[in-house]
């Protein structure tokens, strides 16, 4: 496999100690696209990211001319909202675009913003990250006082702010309508949709667009080079390069900017430019394709190609472009439990499947994983599965307003479905296993 | 360790000013009190209800759903320790078992000179830097059970000052200048955006 003729769009300036200053970004082609777009109708603009097909890279992989178009016709005013709340677990690259290039980021919020009539943008950043947030700040109010954001922009009639905000930690809020219930200073819980599908009925009741920090980053090169220049790259589903964060038992763990469709899963993991192989040459035991939300995946996926109609079909997702590499050596159980354990922290309460359910399916992997476990648990723990996502099949269906209920069934059902016999020893074998007696935790019962 | 000083109610109204609707500045309101007093207190909440236009009830309603806000005093580190799956793959939670020993609390508690509290945290998006930590949200990268150590016995030594205390977050502030500021957009604003207008007029 070659890379080397493969440009890098969103990780150009990456190696740049100060690839996160005005004077690097406009040194390197920076602000050019924004210069080209005032140049060209806005309509024109729109349509250079529709012939880009450029899917979103939050983790539905909607595409982002598709979910632009969706806003109602004549009804104003938009808004643009920025998802920079990266959460999911093994997520790590819009920090990386934060912290690195925010000008890169700034100047695709006011592509977008151009494009699609958007008056007024919010940047939201997740709360943890202060430093993401000190370099768009500084960023931001380098741009405004260069003149190209805010009033008159570069002496044109196109005038937008740009608004830093950002979060308190909550996972949930990565959640489009969550996000926006945060931005209206309210408890980020999701909303029912229909009828808010925030392109109709968003922030304060109005047409807004939520695009992802990596998905906005794309698009100043989309609009130098051309939306064509941009499909003709990846595959036919997914097009353009996409950033990879390969965690866990890798000997070389990174993020890396990779073409869609002509890499597969097994180049990232082992080649020797990216993750370079398991750890210790162990064995692979499974790993997660796309963050924690995501099926895991086995020895026989490897070569599936990164494209998102191919893993999809297999059973799983490109999500949020987070791999997370199992060795042999893990104990899935434990594994199970630890990202089960996050949902049920997460879950925001709203809906009674995910609040209630997810707490027991924590719960009952708890005992299981302390030697406490009864013969009916791991029938419990799919029938529980079975009201938050009913016939746990995938792509899963929910009882629940947002995916995060779900979310949490994936997990379960890998783990299960390939090594329920580590399910099955801990608890044939629960007296050996229990460290020592809980005192908190009353004594299992046996039912019969 | 009240209300907001009068420097912060006029940095709270300037990102009031930023919003179509005040209530969405709470949270970087909360996150100012935050910064002043350590935690957030009930005064300060008060204080931005009033300023925000709702009741103090519906600013604790809003904080209380998020992590970071905290309503007691905790140390003047916050040392988060990920132990979500990169992590835990990577030692995470044998790191936080570390520095519950070296620390000698639990997670949620405070070592009783105030000057840490410890938790175990979800994922923090550093994950090909496992195991990882946070000290007031700064990040430290691969850390051994030495390398944490050292770290305590730096930031008891108040050697490590490039590290605030618990509630500032990011010291960069955005700055809207008058002169080049568009302005607020409220739902009320319902105006064709000017630059569509002007464009659709050209191409007919």
């Amino acid at each position: 496999m070659s890379t080397t003729e493969v440009p890098r769009i969103i990780t150009s300036r990456f190696d740049d100690q100060d690839g996160h200053t005005l004077a690097r970004y406009e040194a390197t082609g920076g602000y050019q696209a924004l210069r080209k777009a005032l140049g060209m109708a806005p309509a024109a603009v729109f349509d250079e990211v529709k012939a880009a097909s450029l899917l979103g890279r939050g983790g539905a992989g909607f595409p982002a001319g598709v979910k632009w178009g969706l806003a109602p016709a004549e009804v104003w005013p938009r808004y643009l909202v920025v998802n920079g709340d990266e959460s999911e677990p093994g997520t790590y690259k819009d920090r990386l675009l934060m912290e690195r290039d925010p000008h890169q980021l700034i100047e695709g919020v006011l592509l977008a913003c151009y494009a699609i009539g958007c008056g007024q943008a919010f940047l939201y950043v997740r709360g943890e990250m202060p430093f993401a947030r000190e370099r768009i700040a500084a960023a931001l109010n380098d741009a405004y006082a260069a003149g190209y954001v805010g009033r008159n922009i570069l002496g044109s009639d196109f005038s937008v702010d740009v608004v830093l905000s950002w979060g308190a930690g909550a996972y949930i809020v990565g959640e489009e309508t969550a996000l926006i219930e945060s931005l209206e200073g309210n408890r980020g819980m999701p909303r029912l949709k229909p009828p808010f599908f925030p392109a109709a009925k968003g922030l304060y009741m109005q047409p807004t667009i939520v695009n992802n920090v990596e998905t906005l980053a794309n698009l100043p090169w989309i609009i130098s080079n051309g939306g064509e220049a941009f499909a003709a790259l990846g595959a036919e589903t997914s097009r353009g390069t996409r950033m990879f964060a390969v965690s866990g038992h890798v000997k070389n763990p990174g993020v890396f900017e990779v073409e869609y469709g002509v890499t597969t899963f097994r180049d990232l993991i082992f080649s020797p430019q990216y993750g370079g192989g398991i750890r210790n040459d162990n064995a692979i035991k499974a790993f997660i394709p796309g963050g924690a939300s995501a099926p895991w995946f086995f020895e026989e996926h490897l070569d599936l190609p990164l494209e998102k109609v191919t893993v999809d079909r297999a059973g799983s997702m490109l999500g949020s472009g987070a791999i997370v590499v199992m060795d042999e050596t893990t104990d899935a159980v434990k594994a199970c439990l630890r990202l089960v354990r996050f949902f049920s922290r997460e879950s925001c309460g709203k809906c009674t499947p995910c609040r209630e359910g997810t707490t027991w399916l924590e719960k009952i992997l708890q005992r299981i994983l302390d030697g406490y476990g009864r013969p009916s648990d791991l029938a419990l723990l799919m029938d529980v599965c079975d009201n938050i996502s009913p016939g746990v099949t995938w792509p899963p269906k929910q009882t629940t307003i947002c995916p995060l209920g779900p979310s949490a069934v994936s997990p379960i059902a890998s783990a299960m479905e390939r090594f329920r016999s580590e399910f099955d020893a801990r608890i044939t074998q629960a007296e050996q296993t229990r460290i020592s007696v809980p005192v908190a935790f009353p004594k299992a019962v046996t039912h019969a | 360790m009240a209300r907001l000083t009068a420097e912060n109610t006029e940095l709270a109204l300037e990102i009031i000013g930023r919003y179509p609707r005040p209530k969405s500045a709470l949270i970087p309101l909360l996150h100012l009190a935050q910064e002043q007093d350590g935690h957030v207190t009930e005064a300060a909440m008060s204080h931005i209800a009033e300023l925000v236009g709702v009741s103090a009830a519906e600013v604790l309603g809003t904080a209380s759903f998020y992590e970071m806000f905290k309503f007691e005093p905790v140390g003047r580190y916050m040392v988060n320790i990920c132990t979500n799956i990169a992590c835990q793959l990577m030692g995470g939670e044998e790191l936080l078992e570390h520095a519950e020993s070296t620390l000698g609390i639990r997670p949620g508690q405070t070592t009783e000179d105030g000057l840490f509290t410890l938790e175990d945290v979800e994922c923090i998006a550093a994950c090909t830097e496992a195991p990882c930590l946070q000290v007031n949200y700064r990040y430290f990268h691969k850390i051994t059970n030495p390398e944490f150590d050292q770290l305590i016995v730096d930031l008891r030594s108040g050697a490590r000052n490039d590290i605030p205390p618990h509630g500032t977050l990011a010291k960069v502030r955005q700055r809207i200048p008058a002169d080049r500021r568009a302005g607020v957009v409220t739902p009320e604003d319902t105006a064709h955006p000017v630059w569509l207008a002007s464009s659709q007029e050209a191409q007919s």
